[in-house]
């Protein structure tokens, strides 16, 4: 299809959608279906059904992560010419409510005397019928509902997940409706290659998968490659356990991934991609591969991209669960059929990477921000984050918080609004002691430095890193030596073995913490412990084994106290 | 890659070397197949027998040994067949700050099974995952194919409780608490 035809086909689902009176829309993210949203699903439609409604009364809309997980399933009303209503904690009964209370009734529905028997009605549910009725008068619906004005909602900003809960992930029509692959057709038709690195440099957007690498300056060291062939590898491992970003927007938004990776495509000249994608994500895979095969029957993928000589195709590949695959050099190992070790760089995949050719590999996050950068502009973009760090960023708020979920927030937002006006603070009698962000890389951050606006240099500076995304907030119940303990074990268990200081050094980092928690360490322990975290950070191989150390370094920064009390006094020798 | 001449088909008969022949097939028995070709297999058939290697191996053309130093490599791949009944323990640090770890110590000592482990009438197998995805629901157990959020180390075992009491007469529950 070229952009006309696809612009109609947006057109028209557009026109589609407007013709009902009110819109429906259910979670069925994986974290909502985990608590229930498949029922609540169908317990929606049945009572519409049931409702004996007309057809453009309502349609019901499965959709993404619309954010607050903690209180799933979520359910959304949009009204025409009201505000949307949004619902937390929707069981099947509730939802059989909420669709009385805005949903009209047939008039046989209506009448509390109406014959259930013989009716010829195809959606006749006399059971549904019986308790719409009843529910007309829910009063208990009131609490469930979430007020507009919630920091939860108002503190944030979505550029990355802007159609994320807002449409049908699997309809590629839905994803055009909402201005999808125009940004695509801007890149192919007005701009160069070199325009479109450009724009990306200009926008200042930096890598999301950890390092902060600006992605412009990526994109033009694979541009100006001399190569026949050339591949775009977008990374969707995100192994940081307890974050689920790069999740939400390939489950959620696939083709918004797969607008991104054809702009990059272009810019670099590559003709070739493939999506990595962690294997524990089968509702990912599946979202992903129905985007793939939609975007080939509308030539947005194939010999000529929506009509253009340019041609591109891509696939996925599954990951088997190896946290050192999401290192970019190990990813292309893997996407070789190999075992996932990484390898010493340079060469940098920029120059040889995926069978030896020049590539580019970003993660989902970076690639999600670029049909935005394209179609809103380099300095729209630009304007929003600090100094260094332009746009927002996806964070998983886990852990001891009243509020949690999946949040996008401009870049230069403070911990401290994150956690209290968004998080809603410590739920509970405890009280707030660290947040931990960049997962098993990263470290963790105290109450005194909790108004330091998030950006990468600052989180580097307080001895944490950005990471892709996870932040869990620990209470004072948490002991820190055994949270350090924690990320440690994650690390020995996924060093690859390649060099000595990570397989070692970390199995050694473990024991003197075991040694420390159960109380048989001397103060000299402490210092070894020191000694042996920076001789892993600076000799390991790659990221994994050089960012290992870093909960326990940072919590040896911070909360060295804790580590002393465990200590053996000389008295009790 | 040199052409070859179709290879046979698995000498057991089994339907489900089916799938793992298209997938071969699909990818053109080439080396770089290996890693879906055995996520596939590990799908169909629950885990990685030596005969399933021996195989892939012979069809991708890859020695033995690389095919088993690429499954051993990767976590999701395991070479027995887990209990008839499971249930998976996240441990990802949303489920860990919230507790995981007593609920999975718990478990474990309720039905005399170790974490990673199936009991010895391979009726139950006790494992962990690394983030279920539903972190907002922490911490989060996955019984059968049914999740569950918000647990606690009682609920988790009466849950495992009420699925073994099915399958099996005589509960072997260790006083726990
Ligand atoms: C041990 C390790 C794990 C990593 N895991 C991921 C990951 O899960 N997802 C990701 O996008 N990047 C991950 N990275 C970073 C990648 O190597 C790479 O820098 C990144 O994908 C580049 O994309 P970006 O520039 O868009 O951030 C990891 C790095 C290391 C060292
Ligand atoms: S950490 Fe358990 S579901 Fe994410």
């Amino acid at each position: 299809m070229n952009y006309g035809e696809l612009l109609a086909l947006g057109q028209q689902e557009a026109e589609r959608q407007e013709r009902f009176e009110r819109r429906v829309f259910c979670c069925t993210s994986t974290a909502c279906l985990s608590a229930g949203a498949g029922l609540t699903h169908t317990s929606i439609e049945q009572a519409v059904a049931a409702s004996g409604c007309e057809e453009h009364d309502a349609e019901v809309v499965k959709t993404g992560c619309m954010g607050l997980c903690s209180r799933g399933p979520l359910v959304r009303v949009e009204q025409k010419g009201q505000d949307p209503v949004m619902y937390a904690d929707v069981d099947a009964e509730l939802a059989q409510q909420i669709v009385a209370r805005h949903v009209p009734f047939a008039e046989k529905v209506r009448d509390p005397d109406a014959d259930e028997e013989g009716s010829t009605d195809p959606h006749d549910i006399p059971h549904y019928r019986a308790s719409l009725r009843k529910a007309k008068s829910g009063k208990g619906l009131e609490r469930h509902i979430l007020p507009a004005d919630m920091p939860f909602f108002t503190k944030q900003k979505r550029l990355v997940l802007t159609e994320v809960g807002q449409i049908d992930p699997e309809k590629i029509e839905a994803y055009l409706a909402h201005g999808g692959y125009r940004g695509l057709h801007r890149a192919l038709t007005e701009m160069t290659p070199e325009q479109v690195c450009q724009q990306v440099l200009d926008s200042g957007l930096r890598g999301r998968g950890g390092g902060g690498f600006p992605t412009g300056l990526k994109w033009n060291l694979v541009r100006k490659q001399q190569a026949e062939q050339k591949y775009v590898i977008v990374n969707g491992d995100e192994g940081d356990p307890g974050a689920y970003m790069d999740r939400t927007v390939m489950e959620d938004d696939p083709h918004r991934v797969l607008e991104g990776m054809i702009i990059c495509a272009h810019a670099v000249g590559a003709r070739y991609g493939y999506l990595y994608v962690r294997g524990e994500y089968p509702i990912a895979i599946d979202r992903l591969r129905r985007a793939i095969r939609a975007a080939r029957r509308r030539g947005i993928l194939g010999k000529s991209v929506m009509g253009t000589d340019f041609a591109f195709d891509c696939n996925l590949r599954i990951g088997a669960g190896a946290f050192v695959c999401g290192e970019e050099t190990a990813l292309i190992h893997s996407i070789e059929g190999k075992r996932g070790m990484p390898r010493m760089r340079p060469p940098y995949p920029s120059e040889s990477g995926l069978w030896d050719a020049p590539t580019v590999l970003n993660n989902v996050e970076t690639i999600a921000n670029i049909p935005s950068i394209m179609t809103h502009g380099a300095e729209y973009f630009a304007s929003i984050g600090t100094e260094k760090s332009k746009g927002t960023k996806v964070f998983a708020l886990a852990g001891q918080l009243r509020n949690t979920g999946l949040i996008e927030v401009p870049m230069g937002i403070s911990l401290q609004e994150i956690v209290e006006d968004i998080g809603e603070g410590v739920p509970g009698t405890a009280a707030f002691k660290a947040a931990q962000t960049g997962g098993p890389s990263g470290g963790c951050i105290p109450s005194e430095f909790l108004d330091t606006p998030v950006d990468y240099e600052n989180l580097t500076r307080l001895g944490s890193i950005m990471g892709s995304g996870g932040l869990v907030v620990i209470d004072d119940d948490t002991s820190m030596p055994e949270f350090a303990r924690f990320f440690i074990d994650f690390s020995v268990d996924e060093s690859c073995g390649k060099c000595l200081p990570c397989r070692v050094g970390t199995v050694q980092i473990r024991n003197l913490l075991d040694k420390i928690i159960a109380g048989n360490a001397v103060p000299e322990d402490l210092d070894k412990l020191d000694a042996l975290c920076q001789l892993v950070k600076t000799t390991s191989l790659c990221g994994l084994g050089q960012s290992a150390p870093n909960p326990v370094i940072s919590t040896l920064t911070y909360f060295r106290h804790e580590y002393e009390a465990l200590l053996l006094s000389v008295s009790d020798n | 890659m040199t052409s070859k001449s179709k290879p046979s088909e698995h000498p057991s008969g089994d339907e489900r070397y089916k799938s793992i022949d298209r997938t071969m097939k699909r990818a053109g028995y080439q080396k770089d197949a290996l890693l879906e070709v055995l996520n596939v297999a590990q799908e169909t058939f629950g885990f990685l027998s030596e005969d399933l290697m021996v195989y892939i191996s012979r069809h991708v053309n890859v020695p033995l040994s690389q095919t088993y130093g690429v499954a051993t490599f990767y976590h999701m791949f395991t070479f027995e067949p887990l209990g008839e009944n499971n249930c998976i323990i996240c441990t990802g640090t949303a489920c860990h700050v919230k507790g995981a770890n007593k609920i999975a110590g718990l478990v474990a000592e309720s039905f005399d099974v170790e974490e990673g482990g199936t009991t010895s009438d391979r009726l139950f197998s006790l494992t962990t995952a690394r983030c279920l995805g539903s972190c907002g629901l922490a911490p989060v157990i996955v019984i059968n194919g049914t999740v569950s959020g918000k647990e606690t180390p009682d609920s988790t075992v009466r849950r495992v409780a009420d699925m073994l009491n099915g399958a099996r007469s005589e509960l072997a529950v260790v006083e726990a608490t």
